[in-house]
């Protein structure tokens, strides 16, 4: 499982699975959480900002050479709530009915934080391609996330998947997972079992699981559990 | 938690106090109240109590040989759980309903977070609040069929049971108090006997298992906060009303019971008033000024999320240790 850094299958596999933007980095919680009520609404939330997500990489790392360092978070910013606007209208206009589920959570994705930090920390340093590669790997690992959230939460809650009857009719709806408290513990449980996984690979094969993301250290999370790859790296460069 | 290394040197004096005896005594202390919810709710309360107490004992049990922890059934704490659920069931509850709640309560309010002495939250109490949202028509039907309920209603031949003493409460008018004590009132299974859950109280105060500081700052303060209110918005009898509201409901069960947890109460007896005092202001803010009648379970669990807080504001210092404040100006 080791795969050659900023190619294409790495972003997406890295997006999807290595740090993934809900289980592993534990960002974008607010649509992440809000959204999933029904696993129609999560797909339409992943999509929508999925395709956001592409885009803005695109638009960034090909203007980064033009964007001055100091103004580089408001410039984002337009060009993220630019693409964000386009979705919007796309979807109002061809998908009314999820455009009227998902409600102020459109206009919200311009302060999505997956977007931004992709923004941040990759489009704004990488080529335009990787940089396309790993908006689409993140999107759909934002996606895949929300639609497992979505499906868990809407078969035990309202026993139905995608609207259509999935539970036998004596089934009586948990109702708390449609609400508030059950995005909490089923993203919970999702966390749970991907730090398992990942747990279990990390000790079957010593492969690390982070050691395919490292690109910057000094901005990591991650910084206090690992050995610091990446920091030894920049340190050796920096010798030389 | 009885293969613990003892450190001292000897001799030992033993209080002889084990998590089994406590818990044992507590539910020792429940059976009047169980009785009294059988008697007045028929054989369906019965059968509610012991599958809601099987249910918990089994799903502790099956989890942890799953997990490969010690099995801690024998402490007999997962009984307790399962008792105080099965207690605030309705008495016609469909029977899944106590069975989820029994699961939820063990597995994800207690085992998920270490097991016993671990839980954030009373066990009993999230599985009622898990409940109470999830299926909140089976959780409010306090119809019953049997019992001396059951005749009463069916003599009457209209419901009975169509209101609540603590719905009627909500409106301001008074509920006749010897009912509310004696527990032939609508209710869940265990709350309605206020005598019942006394004479267990009392069982649990003489065997020093519990103290009267939360029980009775909680009651205390919400007894204040309820005259007030019912003296300013001018109802009839303010005095007979407030006893009424601290008779009615599970305020009995939850003050004397479940708000004494020992893993989610605070440990210092300054802290302890300080729990009360807030339970008895958010109880009275549920029941007076919200539009729900019942808020003694979320008074509850709201405060043991805060337990944590408290304990680190009254921590006791060590002697001859300064406060911060008084350090610095030292």
């Amino acid at each position: 499982m080791k795969l050659q850094k900023d190619k294409p299958i790495e972003r997406l596999w890295n997006g999807i699975y290595v740090e993934n933007p809900v289980f592993c980095l534990i960002l974008g919680m607010c649509p992440t959480l809000a959204t999933t009520t029904s696993a129609v609404n999560a797909i339409g939330m992943g999509l929508s900002t999925t395709a956001i997500l592409t885009m803005s990489n695109l638009m960034i790392s090909l203007l980064k050479k033009v964007i001055p360092n100091r103004m580089r978070i408001p410039s984002y910013i337009v060009i993220i709530a630019s693409f964000v606007t386009i979705v919007e209208f796309l979807m109002e206009g061809f998908t009314p009915g999820v455009y009227a589920a998902l409600g102020i959570y459109i206009p919200l994705i311009v302060v999505n934080c997956i977007i931004m930090g992709r923004a941040e920390a990759y489009a704004g340093k990488k080529g335009p391609v990787e940089s396309v590669f790993d908006g689409l790997g993140m999107g759909l690992g934002f996606t895949l996330a929300l639609l497992l959230i979505g499906s868990v939460r809407e078969m035990i809650g309202a026993g139905t998947w995608f609207g259509m009857k999935v539970a036998p009719g004596v089934y009586e709806p948990v109702n708390i997972f449609i609400l508030a408290p059950g995005a909490f513990l089923v993203m919970a449980f999702f966390v749970a079992i991907m730090n398992k996984l990942k747990i279990g690979a990390a000790r079957r094969t010593g492969w690390d699981p982070t050691e395919n993301s490292c690109t910057d250290c000094a901005n990591c999370a991650k910084l206090g559990m690992c050995s610091g790859k990446a920091a030894k790296e920049t340190v050796e460069e920096a010798k030389v | 938690m009885n293969d613990l290394y003892s450190v001292s040197s000897s001799p030992h004096v033993r209080a002889g106090v084990t998590t089994q005896k406590i818990m044992g005594a507590v539910a020792l202390a429940l059976l009047p109240a169980s009785v009294c919810g059988v008697v007045f709710f028929g054989m369906h309360a019965l059968i509610v109590l012991l599958v809601s107490v099987a249910s918990a004992v089994l799903s502790e049990y099956v989890f942890e040989r799953i997990t490969k922890r010690p099995v801690t059934v024998y402490d007999l704490s997962a009984v307790v759980t399962g008792l105080l659920i099965g207690l605030n069931m309705p008495p016609e509850v469909p029977l899944f309903v106590p069975i989820l709640g029994s699961v939820f309560g063990i597995i994800v309010v207690k085992q998920l977070f270490g097991g016993i002495g671990q839980n954030f939250m009373n066990p009993a109490l999230g599985a009622r609040c898990f409940l109470l949202i999830s299926f909140s028509s089976q959780m409010t039907d306090f119809g019953a069929k049997g019992g001396m309920m059951g005749a009463a209603s069916r003599a009457a031949l209209d419901a009975v049971s169509s209101a609540t003493p603590l719905a009627t409460l909500k409106t301001g008018a008074a509920y006749p108090l010897g009912d509310l004590f004696l527990g032939n009132i609508p209710g869940t299974i265990g709350e309605t006997s206020a005598l019942a859950l006394l004479i267990g109280a009392a069982f649990l105060l003489a065997l020093k298992v519990i103290d009267l500081r939360i029980p009775l700052s909680y009651i205390g303060t919400f007894f204040v906060l309820v005259l007030i209110t019912s003296l300013i918005r001018g109802y009839n009898d303010p005095f007979y009303f407030t006893l009424c509201e601290i008779f009615a409901g599970g305020l009995m069960l939850g003050a004397w019971f479940m708000a004494t947890d020992y893993a989610t109460c605070p440990m210092t007896g300054k802290g302890q008033l300080i729990y009360g005092i807030c339970l008895g202001v958010l109880t009275y803010l549920f029941r007076m000024v919200s539009k729900s009648p019942e808020g003694v379970s979320y008074a509850i669990v709201f405060m043991n999320c805060l337990t944590p807080m408290i304990e680190q504001f009254t921590r006791p210092l060590a002697f001859g240790i300064k406060r911060e404040k008084e350090a610095k100006n030292g």
